[in-house]
């Protein structure tokens, strides 16, 4: 069932939410990007090594997702985390080490770029195998309603995880056991090189949960406060003890799939029209259009920004590797744990 | 006649002729046709194939490798690629609980000719759970041939082989190596499954391994060449069944033996190697069948982990001087 839509209360010259939060979403947005974009140049000088996917033009999800939440709450996603994380808490500098592989990365150059961790956050990490994290989640949401809590996980994936069957399983158990999760799909139009309209007859892929009976819709990805919104009632829903929640959130990625990938297979001009609704651009415009800041107050953010991402870069470039010897800790909480060394 | 191609070039003619020759053998897999391939082995193919036999799936393992083996069950001949085998691991149930049981469960009414094919083992600082080697797993179980084999040369023969073959067969590339160039000949022809070849003759050590470890194991054999110590170096190229006689009448020569093998130590294709020789070659050995594997934990993503993790010419190398008893 699609959820019923609350008519949206943004009037166009009046801002629906306060300043500090265009600007809280703009700067997260504008972080993201930024550090994304410097991740990228790292990458081409071979410093950042192995796969590496960015989050270019979706930032506006993980910005949406974070201003709805409450302390307490969970997030899990899959491999093209850096935004996600980032909105979390992991710092600049402890991601950009982690790019770079150094000991003082967010996992101590253990999990790179698709794996980053903030237990303390709730930050159930960045899972590289397509749909894995959807039970995971699932499982997350049922600890938290073991434990009586009134927290929910979000669970976070691609259109290309949607076709896993974990998925049909996650939702089932999630519903019938009336699970406090709420299912996002990142609808970024393509699996790598395949696109949404080749992998099933369903294209519309919130319609997923009608099978389940799932309050279901779609989303603007393109916009933190379309998010909010509808995350902020999905949550209002799963918070009332009534189950989990599926919403689909139609965003883009202006990059390749890693930095391998060429994307031959999407033409400029969908590149291009996306690039028109670009989140960190639209939301500038509509900061100084309804006269939340001023052009010196943004130049200020993007200073800021700018100089905070060199520092990490900066951070990370000093940072040592990890020793060797550090691949024998953490495979077992054991700490004698009899390793075969021969 | 021979010309030099590429790993994944001799995979993709062997692809290419088996299809050719045989209506029933079809390619499915993720991003296997029109994007030719994560790696490009099946470049081109949709072109000449056209969609019925060069299928693009969702990302859905474990639905596309059972949807494989009811394809084999009923009169076709799958080839299943995974882009990786870190990605199989969904896929096992089908590999596992029915591609390699049919035969059995069916008493022989049914067989089950599929080829699952992608690569395995490390490839860089990919991490965790896109780093893994998945021979030794597949080894264990009944039912299953395990073929693992980067020469281009071999690497065509033997895929050819396992398409024509009428059991469940799978087939472990290298991400590394799908661009490494060799000598492959023209024309038609089939390497055996279950034959190992030595690639080199020597006296005084044998050195057994497999898919990507082939490299830094004649690295290592060159190198000691030059130190005057003489290493007969043996490619296994299928892993079930084992050519145990190739390495058995090996060591018989040189009487001491190293395995050099990137699945991880514990119950690994090593360790299955050591017992049948202290079995069938026990009287011939003058030192401990010694190995270097992958490091016996999870591979992280700095670069300092792994070059820790991983065989290398100097830890095969030093191996060798122990069963010499050159070094201690
Ligand atoms: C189980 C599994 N199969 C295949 C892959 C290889 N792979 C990595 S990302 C990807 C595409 C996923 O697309 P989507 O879910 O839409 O996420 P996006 O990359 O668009 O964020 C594939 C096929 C994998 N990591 N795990
Ligand atoms: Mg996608």
């Amino acid at each position: 069932m699609v959820a019923e839509k609350k008519k949206s209360p943004v009037k166009k010259n009046q801002p629906a939410y306060s300043k500090e939060q265009y600007l809280q979403w703009y700067e997260l947005m504008l972080r993201i990007r930024r550090f994304e974009e410097r991740a990228l140049v790292a990458y081409g000088q071979q410093k950042v090594r192995g796969f590496c996917h960015v989050y270019i033009g979706q930032e506006a999800v993980a910005a949406g997702i974070e201003s709805a939440l409450k302390p307490g709450d969970a997030i899990v996603t899959a491999y093209r985390q850096h935004g996600t994380a980032i909105g979390r808490g992991v710092t600049t500098q402890a991601a950009m080490s982690e790019l770079f592989g150094k000991a003082t990365g967010i996992v101590k150059g253990k999990g790179g770029s698709m794996h980053f961790f903030l237990a303390e956050n709730k930050y159930f990490g960045g899972n590289g195998i397509v749909g894995a994290q959807i039970p995971i989640g699932t499982g997350i949401a049922l600890a938290e309603k073991y434990k009586g809590t009134d927290n929910l996980c979000v669970t976070m994936f691609g259109d290309g995880a949607a076709r896993q069957g974990a998925l049909y399983e996650s939702f089932n158990m999630a519903m019938t056991w009336k699970l406090p999760v709420l299912y996002i799909v990142e609808n970024n139009g393509y699996a790598m090189g395949t696109s949404v309209a080749r992998t099933s007859n369903v294209q519309e892929l919130y319609k997923i949960g009608n099978a389940f009976d799932m309050p279901s819709e779609p989303v603007d990805g393109m916009n933190p406060e379309s998010v909010h919104e509808a995350v902020s009632r999905a949550a209002e829903h799963i918070r009332a003890g009534k189950g989990p929640y599926f919403l689909e959130i139609n965003t883009y990625r202006y990059k390749g799939h890693s930095v391998s990938d060429p994307a031959r297979y999407r033409s400029k001009d969908e590149v291009e029209e996306y690039k028109g609704k670009d989140p960190v651009k639209t939301t500038e415009e509509k900061i100084l259009r309804l006269g939340l800041a001023t052009e010196a107050e943004i130049q200020e953010i993007k200073d800021a920004i700018k100089a905070e991402i060199e520092a990490a870069v900066k951070f990370a470039e000093e940072s040592p590797y990890p020793d060797a010897s550090e691949l024998y800790t953490d495979n077992y909480t054991q700490k004698d744990y009899p390793f075969i060394r021969d | 006649m021979a010309r030099k191609l590429s790993l994944r070039d001799a995979l993709r003619e062997a692809m290419v002729e088996e299809m050719r020759r045989d209506e029933t053998v079809f390619l499915m897999g993720e991003e296997v046709a029109e994007y030719d391939g994560a790696y490009k082995v099946s470049k081109g193919m949709l072109e000449e194939f056209g969609p019925k036999r060069v299928i693009d799936t969702p990302i859905a393992e474990l639905g596309f490798a059972g949807i494989g083996v009811g394809a084999a069950m009923n009169g076709l001949r799958p080839i299943v690629e995974f882009m990786t085998w870190n990605f199989a691991v969904l896929a096992f149930d089908q590999i596992v609980n029915n591609a390699a049981k049919t035969l059995s469960q069916s008493a022989g009414q049914f067989k089950c000719p599929i080829v699952f094919r992608g690569p395995s083992g490390s490839a860089g600082q990919l991490a965790q759970q896109h780093s893994q080697m998945f021979e030794s797993w597949l080894a264990n179980v009944p039912g299953l041939k395990v073929i693992s084999c980067t020469d281009p040369a071999d690497a065509k023969g033997l895929l050819k082989s396992a398409i024509r073959d009428d059991d469940p067969i799978c087939v472990m590339e290298s991400e590394l190596l799908y661009g490494y160039e060799d000598e492959v000949p023209e024309g038609e022809y089939l390497v055996p499954i279950g034959v190992a070849a030595v690639r080199r003759y020597g006296d005084d050590v044998t050195l057994v391994s497999f898919n990507k470890m082939m490299l830094p194991t004649l690295k290592a054999a060159e190198e000691l060449a030059k130190e005057g110590i003489s290493a007969e170096v043996i490619d296994l190229r299928t892993i079930r069944p084992l050519d145990i006689d190739t390495i058995v009448e090996s060591v018989k020569k040189t009487n001491r033996l190293v395995v050099i093998d990137e699945s991880w130590p514990f119950a690994g294709v090593s360790a299955e190697i050591a017992y049948r020789i202290q079995k069938y070659a026990f009287d011939y050995l003058d030192a401990p069948v010694t190995r270097i594997n992958a490091a016996d934990t999870s591979l992280g993503y700095a670069p300092t982990f792994v070059e820790e993790y991983l065989p290398n010419p100097e830890k095969i190398i030093r191996a060798v001087k122990e069963v010499l008893y050159v070094v201690r």
